[in-house]
């Protein structure tokens, strides 16, 4: 299969007098993977079915590889798509579902039946092939969603929401899976998902979306590190957002450390949560001098940090934002 | 090659398929339902000779003391119907989903049993049990002292069309008792709530609405039904035997029609209704609903036990009075078994043909209506059409639901049988003249009249289908045809399978509107049963009788064989998880 690009040009949406999508532009590289990432209602799953051809923009343009597709017809964009619900024919066995898709292609069955064991072995389901998708779990059944999709050689794959249904474990597993399967194939992928984590270790880059525009469209590390806005701070991650003097600061729970009472600024425990690796603390900052004087602030330290220091709620402790830290955090200043 | 050079603008074929789905929905409602029920209303607009003279004559026929008599009887006997259909099939509709009575399955399987019988044989089945010379009235020959119970006439007629009511009233009943969530009973009970609070708070909200329309079924069936009132009605005239008399005996098709409007009326009101409640939000269960636990109660159990299997037991024996008469020689003057009556060759009979006929009439309903119903619902369905049209013809669908089948019959006889027609002096030949007197009409009456329950039933198999599935085989390329074919078709095996039943039994025992509409070379059997009762020649219908119940016991047998080989293949999602 063929890597290919695609570009998004001022697509909109709107339905009756909802605008779905507002201006869209999307730069997509070829054997990319990029992830639509946003809140439910954001306009990520229509923008995907815009370009998988389900829905027409009502207005805008998309090329692939410099070719308007914009009028084209799903079945004609060769893609590759695959739901949350798995969207396997009940009807059929594992193995037909997947030579099903291969019926427009005119194959020989034999060319059909092969190419189908071929990505049943890809996905580690050969054993299954003679199951009705109904007993397969639900990890399994998207594996074979994945097959099917991808046994078209696409060029293009559509990811829609694809792990939300599934079990932590299983959802770890298949995220990984789904990765090592875009590298072997190097096709464009294109998955929406309201997972920041899991936009955050799949992706090359990601779209964050609010309100049916792009907020920020960026590799995970930047995005994570440098919020466009303050939505896309308190939506990737956790985040202290301080806004002074017509200004916001965002510092993330990790950057700050426990200091001495000379360097650091006093605060209150208010409460704490022990979280495995490291504790939540909701702390106020009491120490006048500080800029940060009266606010409340979540501040993540390293759990053996808090036992050996023996922090406890209604205690009073010195934290600092770490130099680096804080220099990051100068950058994060948003109008 | 450039990589998108088979890039269409939009398939082609998607135009020209939607404007072809919508002329075939509009012109088969235009033409069979809509075109002929306003003939039916026009005629009533005509004085004797044909001339248009306005509504005064039809305010005339409906001060006809004749009519009017038969109204008030027809109301009479609906009511008396629905209250005792209503009660009887509650209580064992209750018996058989909320308490631990013993072989539920069966007691079940008994409550429907006279789904497959004519309404002819409840009467026949009557008679030999109350009629002059019945088991009951005789008093087993004057083994006992006799019992006379006054049969023919509105005690006949109630009694015959209750058993024929019972069936739909117990399984609408059945099916809203048992969708209950013991998780809203349990939280009632946590909360204090006495037993009496749950049945009131609880309970009955949850049936009000199954219980009104089991009621308007009741009604509405028994209102228009012809075959009891034929049989055990005596001189206790009914609209619906009157509007045969008027169209067919006297050819006053005026008077006809206005009995025939009359005949609609409950249906169109339970329509009405029916549709104003859908759409109010109803006591309805989310996934997640826990299934009723039923707790001990002896009590309960043995009054609601032995009342289901004295019902149960009274159906048994009312269709073994049908094997009896139709095995008997003469009742009740030669008794014995014979096959005698299976011959059909008295003079009084129509042979064995009208069973043929009856046979193909069924199997060409059950083949054109199955295909009919889901098209239609999967056109209407699916959301290629514009979303106004497709209510529109979601609406029309469900609109025979409130034409009852005589009305169905009057309306295509005055629609049908006339060669050409004229309005206010314009002349338009018939076009649809030719089918009149064929067994096509006979197919195309049989499948409108119960087109609405089989439209329903696609119409939900085809929602519970997942739209994504659509949308992947639309992405991969394949063709509606092939989607439709491969995934959706055979997605609704069980679904199918169940229209094409009920088709085939309903236009076995059917009689309303093929009654007007069949002619020597298509008579059906269940018509056959009438003209043998109006020739003396009882035993030879209850054995023409017994033969469709037979075939439609036979076929519900096939039925439930092919639903399990059908299930076996298509697991439906939800029945998994």
């Amino acid at each position: 299969m063929m890597a290919k690009s695609l570009q998004i040009k001022s697509v909109m949406k709107t339905f009756g007098q909802t605008t779905a999508l507002e201006e869209i532009h999307l730069d997509i590289e070829k054997g990319e993977f990029v992830s639509l990432l946003g809140p439910s209602g954001c306009g990520k799953s229509t923008l995907l079915r815009i370009i998988a051809g389900l829905d027409q923009p009502t207005s805008g343009r998309m090329n692939v590889d410099g070719f308007d597709i914009t009028a084209s017809s799903a079945s004609s964009r060769n893609i590759g798509m695959v739901f949350q619900s798995y969207a396997l024919f009940p009807n059929m066995t594992v193995r037909k579902n997947i030579e099903f898709a291969l019926k427009p292609k005119k194959l020989s069955k034999k060319t059909r039946t092969d190419k189908a064991m071929h990505m049943l072995k890809i996905v580690g389901l050969e054993a299954l092939a003679d199951r009705a998708p109904q007993q397969l779990s639900g990890g399994q059944q998207q594996r074979v969603a994945l097959a099917r999709a991808l046994v078209i050689e696409p060029d293009f794959l559509l990811l829609d929401e694809p792990l939300s249904a599934l079990d932590a474990n299983v959802r770890h597993q298949l995220q990984q899976e789904i990765r090592r399967i875009h590298h072997e194939f190097g096709m464009t992928t294109i998955m929406v998902t309201h997972d920041q984590d899991e936009a955050l270790t799949m992706a090359d880059r990601v779209a964050v979306m609010n309100n049916g525009r792009i907020a920020q469209y960026d590799t995970p590390q930047n995005v994570y590190r440098h919020p466009a806005d303050s939505f896309v701070a308190s939506f990737i991650g956790t985040s202290n957002q301080i806004a002074q003097l017509g200004k916001t600061w965002v510092i993330r729970p990790e950057h700050f450390s426990v200091a001495s009472a000379q360097s650091g600024m006093e605060t209150y425990v208010n409460s704490m949560m022990f979280k495995g690796a490291f504790y939540r603390l909701k702390v106020s900052v009491i120490d006048r001098t500080s800029p940060f004087f009266n606010e409340k602030l979540i501040v993540d330290l390293p759990a053996n940090v808090v036992d050996s220091r023996n922090i406890c709620p209604d205690q009073r402790v010195y934290l600092s934002v770490h130099d680096h830290e804080a220099q990051l955090s100068k950058e994060m200043v948003m109008a | 090659m450039t990589p998108l050079s088979s890039v269409k603008i939009l398939e082609q074929s998607v135009s020209l398929w939607r404007p072809l789905q919508l002329t075939i929905i509009f012109l088969s409602f235009g033409c069979l339902l809509f075109m002929p029920i306003s003939t039916l209303f026009l005629e009533v607009a005509k004085d004797e000779e044909g001339r248009w003279s306005g509504f005064g004559q039809a305010i005339s026929y409906l001060s006809n003391p004749t009519l009017l008599t038969s109204f008030q009887h027809s109301l009479n006997i609906a009511l008396w119907t629905t209250v005792f259909a209503l009660s009887l099939g509650f209580m064992y509709a209750f018996a058989i989903s909320r308490t631990n009575v013993k072989g539920k399955r069966i007691l079940l399987g008994f409550a429907m049993l006279p789904l497959f019988a004519p309404t002819m044989m409840h009467g026949i089945a009557l008679i030999y049990l109350f009629g002059r010379q019945g088991i009951v009235t005789t008093g087993l020959f004057g083994l006992f002292p006799g019992v006379d119970i006054d049969l023919y006439g509105p005690v006949g007629i109630v009694m015959a069309e209750i058993i024929y009511t019972f069936p739909q009233v117990v399984l609408l009943m059945y099916v809203a008792l048992r969708q209950s969530d013991q998780g809203l009973y349990d939280a009632a009970k946590t909360m204090g709530i006495s037993s009496a609070g749950r049945l009131f708070g609880i309970t009955v909200p949850s049936i009000r609405l199954a219980f009104v329309s089991a009621g308007m079924v009741a009604f509405t069936l028994s209102f228009t039904d012809y075959g009891a009132p034929k049989l055990v009605g005596g001189q206790y005239n009914v609209l619906a035997t009157d509007v045969y008399k008027q169209v067919v005996g006297q050819q006053n098709f005026a008077l006809g029609a206005v009995a025939g409007i009359l005949l609609m009326t409950p249906a169109l009101i339970a329509f009405v209704v029916d549709q104003a409640a859908s759409r109010k939000p109803s006591f309805s269960l989310n996934a997640k609903a826990k299934a009723l636990e039923i707790g001990v109660h002896r009590g309960r159990d043995l009054l609601f036990g032995s009342f289901a299997y004295g019902v149960a037991l009274v159906v048994a024996v009312l269709f073994l009075m049908m094997i009896v008469a139709s095995v008997t020689p003469v009742w009740p003057y030669t008794f014995g078994f014979s096959l005698e009556n299976f011959t059909f060759n008295s003079y009084t009979g129509d042979g064995f043909t009208v069973f043929l006929n009856s046979l193909i009439a069924a199997t060409g309903t059950a083949v054109f209506g199955t295909l009919f119903a889901f098209l239609f619902a999967y056109w209407l369905q699916n959301g290629a059409l514009p979303a106004a049209l497709a209510k529109i013809g979601h609406f029309m669908s469900l609109l025979p639901m409130a034409v009852p089948g005589l009305v169905i019959g009057i309306s295509y006889v005055l629609f049908f049988s006339r060669p050409e027609w004229s309005f206010f002096g314009l002349v338009v030949p018939n076009m649809l003249h030719g089918l009149y007197g064929t067994m096509v009409i006979v197919i195309v009456s049989t499948v409108l009249h119960f087109f609405s329950v089989t439209y329903m039933t696609a119409r939900t198999a085809l929602k519970k289908l997942d739209a994504e599935c659509e949308q992947v085989a639309k992405t991969l390329g394949l063709t509606r045809i092939d989607t439709f074919f491969h995934y959706i078709l055979p997605s609704c095996a069980p679904a199918l399978l169940e229209m094409a039943m009920y088709f085939f039994v309903n236009s076995m025992v059917t009689i309303s509107a093929v009654i007007f509409l069949y002619t020597p070379d298509t008579k059906t059997a269940a018509v056959s049963i009438v003209s043998l009762d109006d020739a003396g020649n009882i035993e030879a219908a209850a054995a023409m009788g017994l033969l469709i119940v037979l075939v439609n016991v036979v076929v519900r047998f096939l039925y439930e064989q092919l639903l399990r080989i059908a299930a076996k293949r298509t697991k439906r999602k939800g029945e998994i998880a």
